[in-house]
């Protein structure tokens, strides 16, 4: 569904992948490997060579931000550009519903953002990629700085996305959680791929 | 007019250059350590001006066209430098400066040549006598203004750099994602004027002015002027800020709509 050829930039060497719908697959790697580097320019968000198609369409003749609604990154540090919660989420329904399967209550949407703790923030801003529903997810340690139950959580939450078909790539330092959602781990280090590994659990 | 003019002395400057020595000497009495400062800056003012002086009288003999351009020019670039030196955080390359440049250029010619064709129409309309102290004042606050504009709009985007870039990321436009770096940036640039219009007469009387009734022009005259340059100024200010600013944030994004913060200049922080 997703084909990267020849992927690359100045501070990474190419790197190749398929990833099929509904399929999951870890990057692993230290830090500086260029796990963040690859995400971010698979979603474009860093100058990048080589080419990416999704269901067949090639990756330019889309423009940049419908791309990324599609192939949406989700970093590890979220942003907010707005004081309210509320102001970072659309306005209907789907929201209050997304919260509470992330563990949040809709009373969070009334907040400001300078409150929410670190764990808050990071399920906040995943709720807000999710309720984009792209067709895969970039996630970029998605699940650092949360508690055990709230882990489980968000991971029953993208195993609900991966059954209706969505791909999702994510980068953990933890490879019990990469074996519960993926079957394949790329493993990087120092800007290229250096191997890629099959798991046969999960 | 002339008339009420009370011409100075050479020695009536020395009398009052004994103002500077005062200061330079509780300087060092209370060991300020700006005595040397002080006074080469007081030497530089005296020399500086006995230059514009001089080229401004040659400029007014001649009345050429040319040569005027030519001095509006050297002002233009000049100011260009102080745009620079007023950056914490600049582009990379000579982006800072060709763009301060050019937005001054534009706004500062637009302006200037307006007045000079329509409002006070000397004879010829580029007689250096209007065309240069009008381009002075209008340069002087636009660059003012586009120094601003620029430099919060690199410092700003720099440290919001996080929310823009997950703005991005959840697919939003560019327009979308600087929209609120690009209005505070063009906002820094015009609180000056729009503060100094409000404190004028009040706080302020203006150097144009207060020049001008010194040298014996009818109060009513003098503000009249002074409306009409506070006018041109803002007119100036707004379409360098404008053009600055927009240029300065289409540079830092492109065809794909990414965050380029490294087309800013590198500074110790990252």
């Amino acid at each position: 569904m997703l084909k990267i050829a020849a992927l690359r930039t100045p501070n990474m060497a190419p790197i190749d992948l398929d990833i099929g719908g509904g399929e999951c697959v870890a990057v692993m790697g230290p830090s500086g490997a260029g796990k963040t580097l690859f995400l971010r320019a698979i979603a474009d968000l860093d100058p990048n060579e080589g080419a990416i198609t999704l269901f067949g369409a090639e990756r330019g003749k889309f423009p940049a931000p419908k791309w990324r609604r599609m192939v949406t990154y989700l970093p590890a540090e979220s942003g907010w550009w707005a004081e309210r919660v509320s102001d970072h989420f659309p306005k209907d329904g789907a929201v209050g519903e997304m919260l509470d399967r992330l563990g949040l209550s809709e009373e969070a949407l009334g907040w400001t953002v300078a409150r929410l703790s670190t764990g808050e923030r990071q399920r906040l801003a995943l709720a807000r990629a999710l309720l984009l529903r792209p067709a895969v997810l970039l996630l970029d340690e998605p699940t650092s700085g949360l508690d055990e139950t709230s882990i489980a959580t968000v991971e029953k939450v993208l195993k609900a996305r991966l059954a209706e078909g969505v791909s999702i790539l994510f980068v953990t330092h933890d490879e019990r959680q990469g074996k519960r959602l993926a079957k394949r781990c790329l493993h990087l280090k120092q800007g290229r791929l250096e191997s890629e590994e099959t798991w046969q659990t999960a | 007019m002339a008339d009420g003019i009370i011409a100075l002395s050479y020695g009536d400057l020395v009398l009052a250059s004994l103002l500077i020595l005062l200061n330079a000497g509780l300087s060092f009495i209370l060991r300020l350590r700006l005595e040397g400062q002080l006074l080469i800056a007081a030497l530089r003012m005296v020399a500086q001006l006995f230059l514009v002086g001089l080229v401004l009288k040659a400029l007014f003999a001649i009345v050429s066209p040319y040569l005027t351009g030519l001095v509006a020019l050297a002002m233009v670039l000049f100011a260009g430098r102080e745009i620079l030196a007023r950056q914490e955080r600049r582009l990379a390359g000579w982006w800072t400066y060709g763009l301060g440049t050019t937005s001054m250029l534009m706004a500062a010619m637009i302006v200037t040549v307006l007045a000079l064709t329509t409002q006070l129409q000397p004879d010829p309309w580029y007689h250096p006598r209007y065309a240069i102290p009008i381009l002075g004042m209008i340069l002087g606050n636009t660059m003012t203004g586009i120094a601003l504009g620029l430099n919060t709009l690199a410092t700003t985007i720099g440290r919001e750099r996080v929310a823009i870039e997950a703005r991005l990321a959840l697919g939003q436009t560019w327009r979308e994602a600087f929209g609120g770096v690009i209005r505070e940036a063009m906002r820094s640039g015009l609180i000056p004027i729009v503060n100094a219009m409000a404190a004028t007469g009040l706080v302020s009387l203006p150097g144009m002015m207060t020049g001008q009734i010194l040298a014996g022009a009818e109060p009513m005259h003098a503000i009249e002027y002074q409306i009409l340059i506070m006018f041109l100024i803002a007119g100036g200010t707004g379409l360098g800020v404008l053009s600055a600013v927009l240029g300065g944030a289409y540079r830092l994004t492109d065809s794909r709509q990414r965050l380029r913060l490294d087309r800013l200049h590198r500074t110790e922080e990252g």
